[in-house]
């Protein structure tokens, strides 16, 4: 096991994910998945077995069998609610405790899923070991401005309500970290890149219904354990009206799509030259004078 | 229909595709896996935890598998 703070709580979000599977409140996942499907379109080359790591539906292996080219899919779901209907090529498991065995994919794909692991960057190094050299890794997450006015409502209205504040949403990557977390896990060509989602809800609670129903209220370890005074929800939603409303009075729910993809090194990719292997000066090739900058190497 | 038929067809409904097991490893330890038919279970004997087939489903939880002694 790894040696990461457990952050989240597994089980109950195993749970949440589980119930919302069965009425699921899937336009984002749904978004999530055609964008994928446009991405991929992009990769001009084969991929015969494809793994779904994590994602919370059948959408990606839905997004995969449409695209036509991997032989096989196997979908690693995190609820047995997430499979897709009558899929025997496929099993229930932890995101961030991969079950498969070395290099036998293609491609691993993962949408909504990676934003609640514990220890994002093992995870990724576990993705790459699965993953056949130049296997494609493409996955998207909620990044940090996910929810940013509910994490700001509920901060007010509890400090206020209660005089203290308690974690009420996950804390989510920084997009600037994640190319980083890529080549570290030892992805080559990583790529990043932000979608930032804003849903209108005509009050805060079409908010909190969705969130329910999308299993994602707080999964938190660290989150108060007895239940929410209605007073505070009631603040709440009372500030986020007041403060992110548009002039039509809908309130604004802003979802940061972070998209992510990696390489597995192979000899055939881009690769830079060796230092000191230049046979052209750099000012020869800018068409300049080279200055000294005054300072020599070992100054 | 004789009896060894009958469970043989019933078999197929839940068993467990051979080229599932072929690529499923302990999520703990990324150790080969023993198939328990009888009992339904995937075998870490490294990791000392039998992990249960559902409905022909393999469910590859630490929390939910049965340590072994």
């Amino acid at each position: 096991m790894t040696g990461a703070p457990a952050l989240f709580d597994r089980e109950l979000l195993r749970r949440r994910l589980e119930r919302a599977a069965r009425d699921p409140a899937d336009f984002l996942l749904s978004r999530v998945a055609e964008d994928f499907a446009e991405r991929l379109g992009a990769v001009l080359r084969p991929f015969e077995t494809a793994l779904d790591l994590g994602t919370p539906g059948p959408q990606a292996v839905a997004a995969l069998a449409a695209d036509g080219r991997p032989q096989r899919i196997v979908q690693a779901a995190p609820v047995a609610a997430a499979l897709a209907p009558g899929r025997r090529d496929g099993f229930v498991a932890d995101p961030s405790l991969i079950a498969t065995a070395s290099e036998r994919f293609d491609l691993v794909v993962s949408l909504l899923a990676l934003q609640s692991v514990d220890d994002l960057p093992g995870t990724l190094v576990q993705t790459r070991r699965v993953l056949k050299p130049d296997g494609l890794f493409m996955a998207c997450l909620f990044g940090g401005a996910t929810l940013t006015e509910l994490r700001q409502a509920f901060m007010q209205a509890e400090s206020e309500m209660e005089g203290g504040v308690s974690p009420r949403v996950a804390p989510f990557a920084d997009v600037r970290d994640l190319g980083g977390l890529l080549q570290r896990a030892g992805f080559a060509l990583p790529v990043t890149d932000v979608d930032t989602v804003v849903v209108r809800y005509a009050s805060p609670f079409g908010l909190f219904r969705d969130l329910r129903a999308m299993g994602a209220t707080n999964p938190l370890a660290a989150r108060r354990r007895d239940p929410l005074r209605r007073a505070t929800l009631l603040r709440a939603a009372e500030i986020y009206a007041e403060r992110f409303s548009d002039p039509d009075g809908r309130v604004r729910a802003t979802f940061e799509l972070v998209w992510m993809s990696g390489w597995v090194p192979h000899e055939s990719q881009q690769k830079p030259l060796r230092p000191g292997s230049a046979a052209m000066r750099l000012a020869d090739a800018l068409r300049t004078e080279e200055k000294s900058a005054g300072e020599k190497p070992g100054d | 229909m004789t009896e060894t038929e009958t469970r043989a067809a019933g078999d197929a409904t839940t068993a467990i595709d051979p080229k599932l097991l072929e690529i499923l490893v302990c999520p703990l330890t990324k150790g080969r896996l023993d198939y328990d038919r009888e009992k339904q279970e995937l075998i870490s004997r490294q990791a000392k935890l039998a992990y249960p087939i559902r409905d022909g489903i393999p469910i590859m939880l630490p929390e939910e598998a049965r340590p072994l002694d």
